[in-house]
Order: C-alpha cells, then structure tokens, then sequence
C-alpha cells in the first residue's frame, strides 16, 4: 500500500445560488484547493468528480463541469455519478496502482433547482417502488420509525443529534442551518414526517467541494501535516428495503471493521447523517463511543450539499488533523435511500 | 439572474421489460393476488427479486402470500404529490408484512390521520377495478376488514389475459435553472444587439458566448468583451434532412462555425441569403438580428454573406 494524504479541501456552500450556474461555482472551490495543495495544476495526476444529472435535469450536464478545472492540454479524468466520495476512493485506486502520485476530485450540485427529494425517489426500485413516488423523506422516516420500535434508538437520542448538529453548525462558516437549539425544544416541535421533525432534516443546500490527496512523497513535500488516509472501505447493501435490516447499517459496520476503525481510539468523527435517526445508528455501526466528537462541523444537518456532503466529510476531518487538534478521526459517506451504500475513511495524523 | 423552467419528461413514459419474476407478481397483482418467491434459505420475499438477495442464486417457487398483513414501519404524507403519489388525500406510507411473507413490501395505507397508524396493525389491499398490472394496481393498503369486495377488472380481452410483460412509467421532473452570471450578460446582450463575451484576467482569449470560465485553465471570466456580429465561416455542414425542428429553415441549409470578430471561440450559427453549395471555409458573414430583441438566441436569426473578400486560411486555421 502506497501512503496517501489528503492535502487540501475547499468548500463553498449557499441555501440557494440564485446567480451562478454549476461551472461558476465549482471555479472558485477548485482553483482554492489546488492553490492550498501548492502542487501546480498540470502536475497533479488525475482529476474526478462526483455529481448527478439528474440535480440539473439534463444528460451529461457533469462535462460542464470540466470547463471549470482546466482541461487543456488533455488531462486524465474520470467522474462518478455518486457523491465525491467515492470519486475520492477511485483517485486513491489510482495511486494505489501507481498511476498518478496526486489527484484532485470535486463534487457538485445545485439542489435548489428541482424537488430533491422528489428526484431522488428515482433510485428505487423501478418497477415496486418508484411507482408509488415517496421521497428520500419518506424513506428516510420509514427507517427511524423501524429504528424506534425495534428500540435501537430513541426519540430522545434522535433529537439530542439533531440539536448537537445545529448547535455544532455555529461555528461553522460554511453550514447554513445553525441555531442555538436543545433537545427539548427539538422534541417540542411537531412530527412533520413521523417520526421525523423539520430539525431531524438536512437543509436543502447547493454547494461545490474540491480536494486534493498526495502519495507520500509529494504530501510531505507541500504539507506540513498531511492528513494521511489509514483505511478507505465502501460496502453496499440490496437495494429492496424488505430484505435489508432497516435498523442497524451493515454496510457501514462492514466498511468500518475493514478500514480499522476500530483499531485505536476516535477523537472526531464526521459522519454523513442527513436525517437525524441516522446519528444514532450510523454511531453504533461505526463503533463509536461516548468520548467520539460526532460532526463538529454540523454535518449535513448543518449544510447538506448533495453529491458534496460525503466528500465534505473527508475534507472536515482531514482540516482538523493539519491544524494539530486531532490525531485520528474517522469520515463517512452514504448513498441509496435509507444508508444503502457507505463509505469509511479513517484519516491520521503523522505519527498516530 | 435569468432563470428558465425545465420540464424532463418522455412523452408517454418509458416503456420497461419486466421479465419472468416481476412479470409474475403484476399478473398477479392484475388477478387481485400477491405472490412472492422462495429464496435459497427458505425466506419468502415480497415482492419477488429476480435473484436471491444474500447468495445471488436464481429464486425458487412462487408463493401467495396476504392478502392480509401487519405493518412494520410507517410515516405520514401530510402532503401527496399530484400526479404522482399513490393517493390524493394525507396517507401513510408503510412497509407490510403480509402473511405468509418473511419481507415487508412498501405501498400506502389509506386512513384518516396518523392517528390511525400503528406498527403491528393489521392491514389488506384495496384494489383498484382498472387492473393493469402495475404494483399500483393496490389503491392502497387499508385496516383488515374495510377494503369490501374486491372489484371485478372489466372482461379481459384475450391480449389481455396473456402475462404481464412491461411497465409503462410515466416520469415528469420540474426545475428551475439559472443561467448564471456569465451567460445571463450573454443572453441580456443580445436583447440589446450587443454580442457579449468575457475572458480571465490573466489570457487574451475571448470566449462567447461566455460560460464562466476559461475552459483551459478553469479561472472564471471576470471581464466583458463585447464582439462584433460579424464573423468568418471556419467550418459548416450542409443539412439535407427536413424536421429536425421547428425553428428549422427549409433544406438544403447551411449550419456554420462562425468565428466573430473579436472573439476566440467559433459561434454556432445558421448561414442564409446564399445557395448552400456556395457557402465556403473563410467566407465573410455578417448576423441578421429578428425584428424583436429578446434575451434569447432567437435574437440572431441567422448570418448573411457580407460580400467582403474572405478571409485568408492563416486567419482562422486554429478554430478550423
């Protein structure tokens, strides 16, 4: 295995970009982190994005993107119509192979422009499912609901999440759902979808990421503390939600116990919950305990850019190593309705 | 910003293959009963999957299952979507784990208010008379013993006794979409006869229309160039087939890279008021501008020969 280091991450993020268009957003994210990785654009190896078409409603609307990363000379490229994550997993492949020795990988979407959670309801099944047309609300509800009664979680525990996550997003610049808010106060307010409340919700955010990962040799050259990659799994589950257990993730245990989170402590986790029940279940899957920062940065509950919001996991764990604050924390990532597919990423320090 | 409505809908819906197991179960569903398979440990699932979710192999017997069932997750649509979800009043959707079935399936259960919902209660589908073989061909799951007598599909033709082969699916998505900043100076250009470009700080390449960035280095385009509407053909096609569209001229007619003056990037543009046989590389042009400017491209209808001498190959050989 090739030691590979995250060395740079660039966000921007708004509830609604009422005046760019997907290229003019992603412009500025990526020219910040190839700036912060100190690598010349045309000396880093590869470049991969994540992001949907179907966000702005067209086919092949992912190139437009290309126009914002400069592609000229002909540049080695790649795209994954899933979140940035796991455009992040194919570049740290390609270093594995030997390939490339850097990679830069943006994700991006505009979330604004349609009904998410509408749009998105046509990942299921085509034939049982889609049909019927309940959003990645209702699914996501369905799975609380589960998650309740089979007693793996509570009310309680669910909104405890929440209110961390908003309270959290104070102190992140970037988030667009921050408030100074508590449990009670979320249990106070009604069941929009039971048995989810509007706090259990992600916000409806657009948003670009970019970030850039170095083998060994060109990380310790630019960074001073790279953010090196320890384990990176990813672990899929059926799509029928009748014959998944709704209330316990196992792709997420599969992916944490092959990426070795559980191998030494967790100082920070940031983890891609984008209902509430998902905290509580995503932490027990993960292993977590008590003494684990969940989503200091908010997490998708704070600002929830889709097709981003993974790779944003990565970059928020990743920027608390450089600054020195953590040794070791871990990244998720999901995908598919109710936490189909996810992604573990266990990032440390030098030395840890 | 100008922000345009986008519809993405196939007119009359995708048409789908369903194959022999969900081929099974919605002529099942168009009989008014449910089936499920067997998978390899035993486990009957509903609705059936081609395959065995755990070890892959090929599915086993089909099983009836239901009618009756117990729900085992619920949440409340305080808010159908027209059109779209499976009832136009506030409904549940639930998964049920119909008797006899080791799977819940997911469909709506129609009662009054979330009141009414309960993990464990029991359930049974209400059909629809239409019966087409759809998985909503369930109106919706109701309390065990209210559904009433199941409605008779009117006299099937022979065609349609025969098994449930497809799926029609009809999709329409909704959007919004925002030109952006460097397009929207485009398009309100050209409401004012102006031709807008823009290029980066740091290059003299003039891009337009305007994107936003300088496609070769990703910088955004931060300075307006307007460019004249006059232009050199740098490449062009002759059209010979009619109806591509409804904007389209009669055929033959000339579709032409023009490089305007002033700008980098070769524009694309309808070349008339020339027999199309005597449209050439180098030849001068000049736009047509519609009698009413909008902030649309239908503000240039098309481009006309100038009848300057044409430019020489050197001028445009690297947009060529």
């Amino acid at each position: 295995m090739r030691d590979v280091a995250v060395i740079a991450f660039a966000q921007s993020l708004v509830g609604h970009d009422r005046e760019h268009n997907e290229v003019e957003l992603i412009s500025p994210v990526v020219q910040a982190a190839v700036s912060q990785s100190g690598i010349a654009r045309h000396d880093i190896g590869f470049t991969v994005s994540g992001s949907c078409d179907y966000l702005s409603g067209g086919p092949f609307t992912f190139v437009q993107g290309l126009d914002a990363v400069g592609a000229w000379p002909p540049i080695k490229e790649s795209h994954v119509e899933m979140d940035a994550a796991w455009a992040l997993y194919e570049a740290w492949v390609a270093i594995q192979v030997g390939d490339v020795d850097s990679a830069l990988i943006y994700g991006f979407g505009k979330s604004s422009t349609t009904d998410v959670h509408e749009v998105f309801s046509l990942q299921n099944d085509p034939y049982y499912v889609a049909p019927l047309w309940p959003s990645t609300i209702d699914m996501a509800a369905l799975q609380a609901c589960a998650a309740l009664h089979a007693g793996v979680t509570t009310e309680r525990d669910i909104a405890e999440f929440s209110a961390a996550c908003h309270r959290a997003a104070r102190s992140n610049p970037h988030a667009i759902a921050a408030a100074d808010v508590s449990a009670d106060e979320v249990l106070a307010a009604p069941m929009t979808h039971p048995p989810l409340r509007d706090a259990d919700i992600a916000p409806i955010t657009d948003g670009a990421v970019a970030v850039v990962i170095a083998a060994a040799a060109v990380a310790r050259s630019v960074c001073d503390r790279p953010a090196w990659i320890r384990g990176i799994e990813h672990r899929i589950e059926p799509q029928a939600l009748g014959v998944r257990d709704l209330t316990a993730s196992a792709s997420t245990r599969a992916a944490a116990e092959a990426a070795g989170v559980g191998d030494a402590p967790v100082e920070v986790a940031e983890i891609h919950a984008q209902f509430g029940h998902e905290g509580p279940l995503l932490a027990r899957a993960l292993g977590l305990g008590a003494d684990t920062v969940v989503n200091p940065s908010g997490g998708p509950l704070g600002a929830n850019p889709l097709m981003s919001a993974g790779l944003i996991r990565i970059g928020e764990v990743a920027e608390r190593i450089w600054d020195g604050g953590v040794g070791r924390g871990v990244a998720h990532a999901t995908q598919g309705p109710c936490l189909q597919q996810n992604l573990v990423c266990v990032l440390e320090g030098e030395g840890s | 910003m100008l922000v345009e409505s986008h519809v993405l809908e196939y007119p009359g819906g995708y048409t789908r293959s369903v194959g022999p197991i969900v081929g099974r179960f919605l002529t099942g569903l168009r009989d008014a009963e449910i089936v499920g398979a067997r998978a390899s440990d035993g486990r009957v699932i509903v609705p059936p999957l081609e395959y065995d979710p755990t070890t892959a192999e090929p599915i086993g017997e089909f099983v009836d299952v239901g009618p009756g069932g117990a729900v085992t997750a619920w949440t409340w649509v305080a808010e159908p979507r027209p059109t779209k979800s499976p009832l136009d009043d506030p409904f549940a959707f639930a998964l049920v784990l119909l008797d006899g079935a080791d799977t819940p399936m997911l469909h709506a259960v129609d009662v009054d208010g979330p009141d009414a919902m309960s993990v464990g209660m029991r359930v049974e589908p209400r059909w629809r008379a239409e019966r087409v073989g759809s998985i909503r061909d369930i109106a919706a799951f109701v309390p065990e013993g209210s559904a009433g007598p199941t409605p008779e599909s009117p006299a099937p033709t022979t065609e349609e006794r025969e098994p449930v082969t497809g799926i029609v699916s009809p999709v329409r998505l909704e959007y919004e979409i925002n030109a952006g900043v460097a397009q929207t100076k485009y398009l309100r250009g050209l409401a004012e006869g102006k031709v807008i470009g823009q290029r980066a700080k740091d290059s003299d390449q003039v891009y337009v229309p305007p994107r936003g960035t300088d496609p070769t280095t990703g910088v955004l385009t931060e300075i307006d160039v307007e460019v004249a509407d006059s232009g050199t053909v740098t490449t062009f096609c002759v059209v010979n087939v009619p109806g591509l569209s409804e904007l389209a001229p009669e055929i033959p007619y000339v579709c032409a890279q023009i490089l305007l003056d002033g700008g980098n990037t070769p524009w694309f543009g309808l070349v008339q008021g020339i027999e199309a046989d005597d449209v050439h590389m180098g030849m001068r042009v000049k736009a047509v501008w519609a009698d009413e400017l909008e902030a649309s491209a239908a503000s240039i209808k098309w481009f006309e020969p100038t009848g300057e001498a044409d430019a020489p190959y050197e001028s445009y050989r690297e947009y060529a």
